[in-house]
């Protein structure tokens, strides 16, 4: 970075913040959906009610 | 049958892969990622374009990934069709998500990028619309999912729509060179268009996006095991 973000700064510094937000929803949403099924395809399995 | 991966026909064999394949993609984006974006952020300021060249190197990535999760999409839908196989429907209903999410990201990105070189968040140009039918069509397959009850019903009518929307990846792929267009042109398959100080961040978060898709579409087809696992349960457990 030569010579800072200068007048773009908020496009730029706005586009990254949406990136990680965007990643995070996505790895969170994926990781929850996985750990939900999973812990109710289990309990079900051994005949317990479902969490 | 026509051989396909040992992982997609068996289940146990996919899940058994799954469990140490995604956590290492996950760990091999998030390498690229650092790496990609120390190189991005030390960048110099582009002659034309100033700092907002550091946009690319998020943006061009979210897009080209985006239409290679509909190649994913659109073959795991064909398998889906023609062999009725269940880990290949969920193989395409996980990378629906994903795809979402990755050409919602294009779009937002390439409008904070306009904004500043062009002058304007949103124009209708053969580019951007070319992107905004893909993510309708991501939409709209996830949507067509949701409303039929009937898990077979809803896999076959989906992988028709997916199928269908092939056409529009050669649309976004060639619509800047097809009409006059305010989006640049292909600069990544052009040799020697990107000097060296843009290619390497621009390939290196490439890969990171490419990883990270890769980590989250295991993730997410191992959900989709494990629900249609419990519905089995389920099912199982009502009629007795």
């Amino acid at each position: 970075m030569s010579e800072g973000l200068g007048k773009y700064a908020a496009y730029i510094l706005t586009a990254y913040g949406l990136t990680a937000a965007v990643f995070a929803v996505l790895i969170l949403g994926a990781l929850s959906h996985a750990r939900r099924w999973r812990r109710r395809a289990e309990a079900l399995t051994r005949g317990e009610p479902p969490p | 049958m026509l051989p396909a991966p040992a992982f997609l026909t068996n289940p146990e064999r996919f899940m058994a892969f799954s469990r140490w394949a995604a956590p290492l993609f996950g760990a091999l984006a998030a390498v690229l990622a650092a790496a990609g974006l120390w190189l991005g952020w030390t960048a110099p300021d582009d002659y034309q374009q100033g700092a907002t060249v550091r946009i690319m190197f998020i943006h061009v990535p979210a897009s080209v990934v985006a239409m290679l999760i509909y190649v994913c999409l659109a073959g795991a839908s064909f398998l889906s069709l023609v062999f009725r196989h269940m880990l290949a429907d969920c193989a395409a209903q996980a990378a629906a998500v994903l795809g979402a999410g990755y050409t919602a990201l294009a779009l937002v990105t390439g409008s904070l990028w306009g904004r500043p070189m062009w002058g304007a968040w949103w124009v209708w140009d053969a580019r951007l619309t070319s992107v905004l039918v893909l993510l309708l069509l991501y939409v709209a397959y996830l949507a067509l999912r949701a409303s039929l009850d009937d898990e077979a019903k809803a896999a076959r009518a989906s992988a028709i729509l997916a199928l269908v929307g092939v056409v529009n990846l050669p649309i976004i792929h060639f619509s800047v060179t097809w009409w006059n267009s305010l989006h640049q042109g292909s600069s990544m398959l052009t040799k020697g268009a990107l000097p060296a100080a843009y290619s390497r961040p621009l390939y290196l978060m490439m890969l990171a996006y490419l990883a990270a898709f890769g980590a989250l579409w295991l993730v997410r087809i191992r959900g989709e095991v494990w629900r249609r696992r419990a519905d089995a349960a389920a099912l199982r457990a009502a009629r007795v």
